[in-house]
């Protein structure tokens, strides 16, 4: 059982939680750009928070059921769905029926996407994880970009056989009172490379996005953040969201696709529970950097958690969304109403 | 290793921290990063995940719902006040390389920035002890140390173009065995038919950080011979001691 690719912009590849315990060995770990919107598509069929999915850019995706019925659930930016004809929010969960087809593409906001189904992608271990990493060609299928014709083989699961699997997936977390355009970030390791004057500065610019934006890295662009006493350090390592400055003076936030060590000073580090909203700006978006303290960060990261992990609480019946935000749309009644004999 | 100074910890977001050690790359400050790594090791700290040891300093990774950072650096310096934990014994490889063109695509390069005679810089390259202080830029790409003072060429302005997995690269004062193929700024003085990351393989890398390495050079038909072996999955490099 499984599905089929009908189009694959670029950048669509299958990724789980991540490669792990290879690190050291310069194993990039890869894993999604947005863990929040993988783990809550995840959620939202029972799996496992890091269950491999397909994660799809702005370049889209469609697909097709093969052979069996499969319950699926999506979650990420505001990606525009497609069922067959009818239109769906950016987070759901439907069952997909063999021939049917299944289209995201870019909507209004958010670069990245995530496409889970029931038991996860059944693709090829590969150093214990699934994850795609292109460059080293790694995981996934092939160790490359999904594209068209490629079979995506999934696990078998319960959820076909229950009646109610469409639902509508809230996701109040991404609406929490904090600022879309701020990011949290701690100080270190190597913030004493720069005068408490250009930290200052970091912390008080705005930052845009560049076009230089990919699964590896981030590129900002702002105010110059000069270097105290150059800007070579000896390599060492690298965690998620270090936040790079270079010769060219300028913030590079390193991402899910990061090598594992490196010779340039890290000012900070965008906080976990930040990660996600900032994989999900565009370029062109701007954003300023907030000062946290580690303990911050961690009380962020668990309130974050907590409301992910109430994703089977936050499904809502798709039918309702359907008739008060979607038959305003004339050209699309004829599918809602196909959906409804369903 | 009370005459050392205090190392130092720095916070690099919610779930890692570097203890550091020096600023510089030097072998007793490797030493210490190893110590430190082989008593993370046996001492299996609840929430620790894995540990990224580089040349003068060691990254902790942490499941920080497990570990704060506060808790860690607590338990890294009961560690480091311990009798000292010695770091493991390392294996000493030797590994064949050949130094013919066309495998040794920028020899006459280097020798010739360096005014030295193309035999010279492959007798220093060949002659010398390495010791591998960490991996970096892909899977298996092995930085190695120890590398004669002689060598010591900047790494170009401008990236050349990708050399094929199992090179051997120079610049900036250090040894590089490849894995991949990628632009780089270094100098591509030889071939190992030695796969240093081979996903067929039990243990996929060839070595542990700390390991040694001596390079035996060998000619353009072993060099067939041995890629042929290490195409069918022999190691083609051995250890000893």
């Amino acid at each position: 059982m499984g599905l089929r690719v009908l189009r694959a912009g670029p950048g669509a590849t299958i990724q789980d939680g991540g490669r792990r315990s290879f690190l050291r060995y310069g194993v990039t770990p890869a894993g999604p750009m947005d863990w929040t919107a993988f783990r809550t598509a995840n959620l939202a069929l029972d799996n496992d928070n890091d269950a491999a999915s397909v994660e799809i850019s702005v370049g889209g995706l469609e697909v097709v059921c093969e052979d069996e019925p499969v319950p699926l659930a999506f979650c990420g930016g505001a990606f525009l769905w497609t069922h067959e004809s009818r239109t769906l929010p950016a987070a759901a969960r439907i069952l997909l029926r063999p021939g049917e087809r299944l289209a995201a593409r870019a909507g209004a906001s958010g670069a990245w996407t995530y496409l889970a189904v029931e038991g996860g992608f059944d693709t090829p271990l590969v150093m214990g994880s699934r994850a795609t990493h292109v460059r080293s060609h790694m995981g996934g299928i092939e160790g490359r970009m999904l594209r068209e014709g490629d079979d995506l083989p999934v696990a078998s699961g319960t959820l076909a056989a229950k009646r109610e699997v469409e639902a509508r997936i809230e996701t109040p977390w991404l609406e929490e009172p904090i600022s879309q355009e701020s990011v949290r970030v701690v100080l270190g390791p190597q913030d004493d490379y720069f005068s408490q004057d250009m930290v200052a500065r970091f912390f008080a610019s705005v930052f845009t996005l560049t076009a230089s934006v990919d699964r590896m890295a981030y590129r900002f662009e702002g105010p110059d953040i000069e270097h105290r006493r150059g800007f070579n350090i000896v390599s060492d390592g690298i965690a998620l969201g270090a936040i790079q400055i270079a010769g060219d003076k300028q913030p590079l936030v390193l991402m899910a696709d990061r090598q594992p060590t490196g010779g340039y000073p890290k000012i900070g580090h965008v906080i976990q529970a930040d990660i996600g909203r900032l994989a999900q700006m565009r370029p062109g978006a701007s954003c300023r950097f907030v000062q946290v303290e580690v303990g911050e960060a961690r009380d962020a990261l668990f309130a974050l958690e907590a409301e992910i992990a109430r994703t089977l609480e936050n499904l809502r019946p798709l039918r309702r969304e359907l008739t008060g935000e979607m038959l305003s749309d004339v050209n699309l009644i004829d599918g809602v109403v196909s959906a409804f004999e369903a | 290793m009370s005459e050392e100074p205090e190392p130092r910890y720095l916070i690099a977001g919610e779930s890692a921290l570097v203890v550091e050690f020096g600023q510089s790359i030097d072998p007793a400050i490797h030493d210490q990063v190893l110590a430190l790594d082989a008593a993370l090791a046996a001492a299996n700290l609840e929430g620790v995940l894995e540990t990224v040891p580089t040349y003068r300093s060691i990254m902790i990774h942490f499941d920080p719902r497990r570990l704060t950072t506060e808790a860690l650096i607590e338990q890294v310096k009961r560690l480091e006040s311990a009798p000292a934990i010695q770091r493991p014994k390392p294996q000493r490889w030797r590994i064949p390389v050949c130094y013919d063109p066309p495998l040794a695509e920028d020899l006459t390069e280097v020798a010739t920035k360096l005014d030295l005679a193309p035999e010279r810089v492959i007798a220093l390259h060949v002659r010398a002890l390495y010791r591998v202080y960490m991996y970096g830029f892909s899977p298996g790409f092995t930085f190695l140390g120890g590398l004669p003072g002689e060598l010591g060429i900047s790494r170009r302005t401008a990236p050349r173009p990708p050399a094929p997995a199992g090179s051997l690269m120079i610049a900036g004062g250090q040894a590089l065995i490849t894995s991949f193929a990628m632009p780089t700024g270094w100098y591509v003085i030889g071939r190992t038919p030695v796969r240093v990351f081979d996903l067929r393989r039990e243990r996929p890398f060839l070595a542990n950080i700390g390991d040694e390495i001596m390079f035996e050079r060998i000619d353009a038909a072993s060099f067939e011979a041995l890629s042929r072996a290490a195409e069918a999955g022999d190691l083609v490099a051995r250890t000893e001691g």
